[in-house]
């Protein structure tokens, strides 16, 4: 009675969902739908830069909008009264990120036929979605002026994950001692591969390049 | 919160193994979890009470964590140094090209039943 037993798994936590992750990108690439993970912290204008982005392209592509909250419909009913495209809501029961085995039940709910372009909006958040591979083909990030230059220095594993950084709300800058600059410098420190585009979502200005560079990686996808 | 997301993905793991193994319950698991990873043990600890004891298998059942220590490397002197103690920037030599190279794990090293 009462033995005792070691049963070694030296196993990274994160190893099953890369895994899940993998095998979902495999798919969406057999299926020829190009998922793109838009991450940011919370308001930094994900939602109000998707709407620009999508009425820039719908004529183009179609696509489809998942955006995923905590707990709220708000940003679906936005993104579907301002494009007119499909959009739903997923619930993350309270996790701070999206993974790839909760991607993959908001792409079931979604109708794909036809989709070329799936779009994610993940929790805002600059830690943990970093960390959870959702099975995306490219990940954009959103940094909002207000929100300061230094954060390629302080959220390093974000910043060095994603192929495009967004540099939003640049109509306020008359307000902020942000240096685009030194903030573009900081970025490339963490990765060297990334672009970054600034952006204002409220006018719509330099939307138009994002919009460029999303047909650019699907063609190149392809 | 990010924690309860991790417990989620232990519990999903341990179940698995226990499985495979013919275990039905599991008395302790053993995480190493490196110290610049952006788990805090203690939520750790306590999103694991919560959510293993709504299963069979874990009820009662204990996570360890041991604190595997953080290396940085220099790319300019080839020096390793603590990372917990200096950051980015080498001690040595003063230089930012530096990378992690290990510390930022977060593993389950072992069940014990
Ligand atoms: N001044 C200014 N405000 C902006 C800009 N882009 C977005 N905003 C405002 O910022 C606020 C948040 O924008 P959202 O698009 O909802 O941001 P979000 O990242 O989707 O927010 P969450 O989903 O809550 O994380 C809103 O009040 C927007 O009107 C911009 O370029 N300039
Ligand atoms: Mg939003
Ligand atoms: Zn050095």
């Amino acid at each position: 009675m009462d033995e005792v037993k070691v049963i070694e798994i030296k196993k990274s936590v994160f190893e099953s969902n890369e895994k899940d992750a993998d095998n979902l990108r495999k798919e969406l690439k057999d299926k020829g739908i190009f998922l793109l993970n838009l991450m940011s912290s919370p308001g930094s204008g994900k939602t109000t830069t998707l709407i620009r982005t999508i009425n820039l392209l719908k004529d183009k592509l179609r696509i489809a909008v998942m955006e995923a909250d905590i707990d709220s419909d708000v940003d679906a009913i936005k993104i579907k009264d301002a494009t007119g495209i499909q959009s739903i809501q997923l619930h993350t029961g309270g996790m701070c990120h999206l993974d790839a085995e909760m991607t993959r039940q908001g792409l079931d709910a979604l109708e794909l036929e036809g989709v070329d372009l799936a779009i994610l909006e993940n929790v805002g958040n600059l830690i943990c979605p970093a960390e959870f591979d959702t099975g995306n083909s490219k990940n954009a990030m959103i940094l909002s002026v207000p929100e300061g230059e230094d954060k390629p220095l302080k959220y390093p594993l974000m910043f060095s994950i994603c192929d495009v950084v967004l540099i939003n709300k640049m109509d306020v800058m008359p307000y902020f001692d942000f240096n685009l600059e030194k903030c573009t410098e900081y970025v490339h420190m963490r990765n060297p591969k990334a672009k970054v585009i600034p952006i204002c979502a409220k006018t719509g200005e330099g939307v138009d390049k994002f919009a460029q560079w999303l047909l650019d990686e699907i063609e190149n996808w392809k | 919160m990010h924690e309860l997301g991790i417990v989620f993905y232990i519990i999903r793991d341990v179940k698995e193994v226990a499985r495979e193994n013919n275990v039905d319950k599991v008395k302790t698991v053993v995480m190493d979890i490196g110290e610049v990873s952006t788990i805090i043990p203690d939520y750790l600890t306590d999103c694991w009470r919560w959510a293993a004891d709504k299963e069979d298998l874990l009820r009662g059942c204990e996570l360890k964590i041991n604190t595997t220590p953080a290396m940085t490397y220099c790319e300019d002197c080839g020096n390793e140094y603590s990372t917990a103690q200096h950051g980015k920037k080498c001690p040595h030599c003063g230089s930012d090209r530096t990378y992690l190279l290990r510390g930022n794990e977060v593993e389950i090293k072992e069940i014990i039943v």
